[in-house]
C-alpha cells in the first residue's frame, strides 16, 4: 500500500443549516447531539480518506448515509463546511473558479445515476460534449467519441437519442462520456442503482472488463453491498455522515470494526470474499492434488479443493507460500470461523 | 332537541352573522344617511380623496414634454424605440401584402410585390410539416385558404404582421429576463410583484400611458401587446430552468463549463419543450392583446371587429371574428406542435434531398413571383372568387332576432329580475366604510389577519380614489358571471371527467374556446342581447368557462384509484360515491378553478365595457377615450385590487381544504 495518493481528503465536514460556520470554529469536532441543537444536518461529519492511484474506492453507505454529498465534496460540486482535499498535490478547496474549471475538463470525470444524458443531443454527440465544450474542432472530438463509443460497446448506435436507448445503453453513454476526456480521476455516483438487477450484473461485468483496460483511479459510490464487494479494491462504509471502517473487502468481512458494518457482512456470501491466502496452513502434507492462486476466492477454488483427495498448494509468484485442506474451504462455506 | 342546533358551529355563525349585517347595511343604507344626515355614509368624503391620478398624468406629461436623460429627451427615447419597432413590421408588411415600394405618395415605384397568397399558404403548411405531420399541415393550410377565400386575406395579413413582430421580441425578452431571475435571486424577487400586478392589471390599463407615450398607431400597439404577452414568459422559463435535473447541472458542472456554456449549452437547450409551451402562450396572447391593441391603432382584423361592432354590421363582425378564430386556431396548434416536436433523425443526400419542403416552399415562392407579374390570380386571390358570407350571417341574425326575439327577452328579462338586479342592489347599497371592514373581516377569517388588514388597506385605496361603485359594480357582475360559470362549468367537467367519450369532446371545445381573443366573445352577444349588463354577463361567462370546467375535470379524475375501491368496497351507490368521496376529495382542484374563473372573468369585464357596463372596467375604458393616463391607471389598479385580494382569500380557501385532507 505505499502507492501514490491521487486524491487526498482530510477531516472533511460538510453541514447544512444556519452557522453551520462557527460550530466547526476553531477545529472543534461538534457530535451527533450538538448538531441536532442547533438545528444543524450533519451531511459529512469529519471524513479522512485517501484514494490511491488505479484503485477503486468504494463509498458504500445506505441512502441519506452522506456518500453522494461526500463524493461531490471530493469533486466540489458542494462546497465542504470545512476540511482539506489535496488533488494531486494541490488544494482543491483553493482553486479558482478557472482552475477548477480546467481541473474538471481534462483530469476528472462523472457518471451519473440517472444517467444526465441532454436529451437534445444524439448519443455521438453527448459523448463528444466534453471536447464541444472545450472548442475542440468537430472532426477531432467526433473521432475521440466514436473510440470511447466502441469500447463502451455502442458502436452503431451513434446517431440514436437517449430516449431511444434502454437503461443500460443510457449509462454506457454516461460512461462513454466520462471517459472521452481521459480523466486521471473518475467519479461513479450509483451509476448502477436505477438498473434492473440481471442488467446491473452485466454493467459491473463491463465496468470490470474497462477498468482492466483503462487502469482509472475510481470513486465509485454504491449502496448495495454485494455490489461494492464485487467491484471494490477498497471500501468505506459511512453511516450518518461518518465513515464507519475503511478497508479491503475481505478484511471487513472477517473483521468488521463495528456492529453496523457487521450487520452488513453477516450475510454476505463469504465464500465469494476469503481468498484462499487467509485460509491457508503451513504446508506440510506430503502430496498435493494440486495448486491455487493465494488471491483465488474460496468461491471459484470450492469445487475443486473439496473434491480432491489430499491438500492443495497456495502459489505466490510461482512459489509455494501454503496449503489449503477441504475442512478450511468447507468451513468458509458453512460460515464457521 | 340537540339536533337542529347542532350544525351552528362558531365558523358558521361568524359568517351567517356578516351576511346578515352586510345585507341590513346594504338595504338600510340610504334611510341611514337620512336619518343621520351623514352623506359620507354612502359616498367617500371628497376633501379626503387621493389625488393619485392627476398626479400620474402630470407626471407622464412632465416625462413627455420635459424629462431629460443626459443629452436625450425621454421622448426621443420612446421615439427610437418606436422607429426599432417600426423597421421589422414595415418589413413584414411590405411582405406580407403591401410590397416593396420605393419612393414616396403618387410618385412610389413598385420595387418587388408582396409574396403571393399561395407563396404564403405554402410557407404555412410547410412550417406546420416540419411541427408535425401532414395532418396538421393540411388543417393550417385549411385555415389560411379560409382566409383567402372569404376576402379576410389582407386584414389577417396585417394581423400576422404584428404578430409575427411581437412573438420573437416577447419571446426572447422573457427568455432573457427569465434566465437573469434564474441567475439572481434578487432579480427575482424585483420581478415576482411585478409579473403578478401585471397579470391582475387591466390590459386597458396600461394603453393609455403608451398611447401617450408612443402615439396613435400600430407602433404603439405593439409595444402595449409585447409588455402583455411577456409575463407568461418569463414564469415559464423560470419555471423550465428550474426544472431541469439537477444531475444534467451537476454533469456540466463535472465537464468544466463556464457560466455562459451552462446557459446556452445545458440549461436552455434541455428546457425547450418546456420553454416552447411558453412560446405558445406568448403567440395567443399576443393575438389577443393584437386585436384589442385596435383601440390604439393596430389595424387589421381587430379594427375590422371594433368597426364593425360600432356600426352594428352584424354580417361583417362575425366575418372578422371567424377569421379571428381561424387564424387562432391555426396559430395554437402549429405552436403546440413545436412544444410536443421530437428531435428528427437527420436525412442524409445532398442539400436537396435533405430539406424537400425548404426547397419546395423557394420554388413556389419564386414560380408565383414569376407568373403574379403575368397573372394577377397568382399574386393575389381573385375577387371574383371571393365568398362573402357577411349577408347570409346578417339575415341569419336577422331571422334569430324576428323568430326569437320575445323569447330572448324574456329570457333575458328574466334573468335579470331575479338575478342580477337583487345582486346589483346589494352590491351597490353596501356603505364604504362597512364595505371596508367586511372584506377586511373575510380576508383575515380565511387567511389570517395580516392579510385581512392588507386587504382592509387595498379597499381603501379604492374608496378613497372616488372609485367604490364602479367597484362594487365590478364586484357584482364578476360575481354572477362566475356564479353562473362555475353552476355551468362544474357539472360539465364532472360529466366530462365520468365519461371519456363525452370528455374529449367537452375538453376539446373548452381549449378551442381559451384559444379564441376576448374581442371575439363580444360579437354574437351584442348581436342577440345588444349592449347592457346582460349581454357583459354572458360574454365574461363565455369567457372564463373554461378553467371551471378544467379544474372540475382534473380534480375529479385525480381521486386517488384505491380510494374509490374502497368507497365501492363499502356499498356506495355511484351518486354516494361523487358525493361523499370525490367531491370532497376535488375540492381544493375546484377552488383552484374558481380562482382562475375569477381571475379570467376580471380581464374580460374590462373588455366589456365596449357593450356599456358601468363598472371599472367602464373608467378605464372612458381614460382610454380621454387618453387620461391617471384616471387610467387608478381604475386599473382598483381591478388588479380586487383580482389580488380574490387571488389570496381563495388560495387560502384552497390550502385549508388541501390541509383538512392531508394532501
Amino acid at each position: 500500500m505505499n502507492k501514490r495518493v491521487l486524491l487526498d481528503c482530510r477531516h472533511v465536514w460538510k453541514l447544512y443549516g444556519a452557522n453551520a460556520e462557527t460550530l466547526l470554529a476553531n477545529g472543534r469536532k461538534p457530535d451527533a447531539d450538538a448538531l441536532a441543537e442547533a438545528n444543524v444536518i450533519g451531511a459529512v461529519r469529519d471524513v479522512n480518506v485517501q484514494i490511491h492511484q488505479g484503485e477503486i474506492f468504494v463509498i458504500m453507505g445506505l441512502s441519506g448515509s452522506g456518500k453522494s454529498t461526500l463524493v461531490r465534496c471530493l469533486s466540489r460540486l458542494v462546497e465542504p463546511t470545512a476540511g482539506e482535499i489535496q488533488f494531486e498535490g494541490r488544494d482543491l478547496l483553493r482553486a479558482s473558479e478557472e482552475e477548477l474549471i480546467e481541473i474538471r475538463r481534462k483530469k476528472m470525470g462523472m457518471v451519473f445515476q440517472q444517467f444526465a444524458l441532454m436529451p437534445h443531443l444524439t448519443v455521438l454527440e453527448n459523448v463528444a460534449f466534453p471536447l464541444e465544450i472545450q472548442g475542440v474542432d468537430r472532426a477531432t472530438r467526433c473521432e475521440s467519441a466514436q473510440k470511447v463509443i466502441e469500447l463502451v460497446g455502442l458502436k452503431g448506435r451513434e446517431n440514436y437519442y437517449p430516449r431511444e436507448l434502454s437503461g443500460g445503453q443510457q449509462q454506457r453513454v454516461g460512461i462513454a462520456r466520462s471517459l472521452v476526456v481521459e480523466p486521471d480521476l473518475w467519479f461513479l455516483d450509483e451509476p448502477f442503482s436505477a438498473l434492473d438487477p440481471l442488467i446491473r450484473r452485466e454493467m459491473q461485468d463491463e465496468f470490470i472488463r474497462l477498468q482492466n483496460m483503462l487502469r482509472k483511479t475510481i470513486v465509485f459510490i454504491t449502496h448495495d453491498f454485494d455490489e461494492a464487494i464485487r467491484l471494490a479494491d477498497r471500501i468505506a462504509v459511512m453511516k450518518d455522515g461518518m465513515i464507519e471502517q475503511i478497508a479491503t473487502p475481505e478484511d471487513l468481512v472477517q473483521n468488521p470494526a463495528t456492529e453496523y458494518v457487521a450487520d452488513f457482512t453477516r450475510h454476505v456470501a463469504r465464500a465469494k470474499v476469503i481468498r484462499a491466502q487467509s485460509r491457508m496452513e503451513p504446508a506440510t502434507a506430503e502430496r498435493f492434488a494440486g495448486e491455487v492462486a493465494h488471491d483465488a476466492t474460496i468461491e471459484a477454488i470450492a469445487d475443486e479443493v473439496e473434491r480432491a483427495d489430499a491438500p492443495m498448494k497456495v502459489v505466490k509468484d510461482g512459489e509455494v507460500i501454503g496449503q489449503i485442506t477441504a475442512r478450511a474451504v468447507i468451513d468458509v462455506l458453512v460460515g464457521r470461523g | 332537541m340537540q339536533t337542529p342546533l347542532r350544525h351552528i358551529t362558531r365558523g358558521r355563525l361568524f359568517w351567517l352573522g356578516l351576511f346578515a349585517l352586510t345585507w341590513l347595511l346594504s338595504h338600510y343604507s340610504f334611510q341611514l344617511y337620512k336619518l343621520l344626515d351623514a352623506r359620507w355614509i354612502i359616498r367617500f368624503p371628497k376633501a379626503l380623496q387621493l389625488k393619485l391620478d392627476t398626479a400620474i398624468s402630470d407626471f407622464l406629461n412632465w416625462l413627455v414634454n420635459d424629462a431629460h436623460l443626459g443629452l436625450l429627451t425621454f421622448r426621443d427615447l420612446t421615439r427610437s424605440i418606436a422607429s426599432l419597432i417600426e423597421m421589422p413590421y414595415q418589413f413584414l408588411r411590405n411582405l406580407l401584402i403591401e410590397g416593396f415600394q420605393s419612393g414616396l405618395g403618387d410618385s412610389a415605384v413598385q420595387i418587388a410585390p408582396s409574396l403571393s397568397w399561395i407563396a404564403v399558404i405554402a410557407t404555412v403548411v410547410a412550417i406546420a410539416h416540419y411541427a408535425r405531420d401532414l395532418g396538421l399541415a393540411l388543417l393550417v393550410g385549411g385555415c389560411f385558404l379560409y382566409l383567402a377565400v372569404f376576402g379576410q386575406w389582407d386584414s389577417a395579413m396585417i394581423t400576422l404582421a404584428s404578430v409575427l413582430v411581437a412573438v420573437p421580441i416577447g419571446a426572447a425578452g422573457g427568455l432573457g429576463l427569465g434566465i437573469i431571475a434564474y441567475r439572481h435571486t434578487w432579480f427575482d424577487k424585483l420581478l415576482r410583484p411585478i409579473l403578478d400586478l401585471m397579470q391582475t392589471v387591466p390590459v386597458f390599463a396600461y394603453l393609455v400611458p403608451i398611447l401617450i407615450l408612443f402615439g396613435f398607431g400600430p407602433v404603439a400597439a405593439l409595444v402595449a401587446t409585447v409588455i402583455y404577452a411577456m409575463p407568461p414568459m418569463i414564469r415559464v422559463t423560470i419555471l423550465a430552468l428550474k426544472s431541469v435535473p439537477e444531475e444534467l447541472v451537476e454533469a456540466g458542472r463535472m465537464m468544466g463549463v463556464t457560466r455562459r456554456q451552462m446557459t446556452w449549452k445545458v440549461l436552455v437547450p434541455t428546457a425547450i419543450p418546456t420553454l416552447m409551451v411558453g412560446v405558445n402562450q406568448v403567440i395567443m396572447l399576443t393575438l389577443n392583446m393584437v386585436i384589442i391593441a385596435s383601440m390604439i391603432g393596430a389595424g387589421g382584423l381587430g379594427f375590422d371587429v371594433l368597426a364593425s361592432l360600432r356600426k352594428l354590421d352584424i354580417g361583417g363582425g362575425i366575418e372578422a371574428g371567424l377569421a379571428i378564430v381561424v387564424m387562432a386556431i391555426a396559430l395554437d396548434r402549429s405552436s403546440q406542435a413545436f412544444s410536443e416536436r421530437r428531435m428528427p433523425h437527420p436525412r442524409t443526400g445532398s442539400w436537396l434531398q435533405r430539406h424537400p419542403w425548404t426547397t419546395t416552399v423557394a420554388l413556389i415562392v419564386l414560380g408565383t413571383f414569376l407568373l403574379g407579374q403575368v397573372a394577377p390570380a397568382v399574386q393575389s386571390y381573385p375577387d371574383v372568387l371571393k365568398i362573402s358570407t357577411g349577408a347570409v350571417w346578417s339575415d341569419a341574425m336577422e331571422w334569430i332576432n324576428v323568430n326569437f326575439f320575445d323569447t330572448l327577452e324574456t329570457i333575458k328579462t328574466a334573468l335579470l329580475k331575479a338575478l342580477l338586479l337583487p345582486v346589483k342592489k346589494f352590491f351597490t347599497g353596501i356603505p364604504w366604510l362597512w364595505g371596508i371592514i367586511a372584506v377586511g373581516l373575510i380576508a383575515g377569517r380565511v387567511a389570517g389577519w395580516k392579510l385581512g388588514f392588507m386587504a382592509a388597506l387595498m379597499m381603501l385605496f379604492i374608496a378613497a380614489s372616488g372609485l367604490w361603485g364602479e367597484a362594487m359594480v365590478t364586484l357584482y357582475l364578476c360575481g354572477v358571471s362566475v356564479f353562473v360559470a362555475i353552476l355551468i362549468g362544474t357539472p360539465l367537467g364532472i360529466w366530462a371527467a365520468q365519461k371519456p367519450r363525452a370528455g374529449r369532446i367537452i375538453l376539446g371545445v373548452m381549449d378551442t374556446l381559451q384559444t379564441l381573443p376576448s374581442f371575439v366573445y363580444l360579437i354574437p352577444v351584442v348581436m342577440l342581447f345588444r349592449v347592457g349588463d346582460f349581454s357583459a354577463m354572458i360574454a365574461v361567462v363565455l369567457y372564463a368557462l373554461a378553467p371551471a370546467v378544467r379544474y372540475a375535470a382534473h380534480g375529479i379524475r385525480e381521486v386517488p384509484p384505491q380510494l374509490l375501491e374502497a368507497g365501492r368496497m363499502a356499498g356506495c351507490t355511484p351518486a354516494q360515491l361523487l358525493w361523499r368521496v370525490k367531491l370532497p376529495l376535488a375540492t381544493p382542484q375546484l377552488l383552484l378553478g374558481l380562482n382562475q374563473t375569477i381571475m379570467l372573468a376580471l380581464s374580460m369585464l374590462v373588455i366589456t365595457a365596449l357593450v356599456g357596463t358601468r363598472d371599472l372596467g367602464q373608467e378605464v375604458y372612458i381614460a382610454l377615450t380621454k387618453a387620461n393616463a391617471g384616471q387610467g391607471i387608478v381604475a386599473g389598479l382598483s381591478v388588479a385590487v380586487i383580482a389580488i385580494i380574490a387571488d389570496r382569500i381563495v388560495h387560502a380557501l384552497s390550502d385549508n381544504q388541501k390541509r383538512r385532507l392531508g394532501l
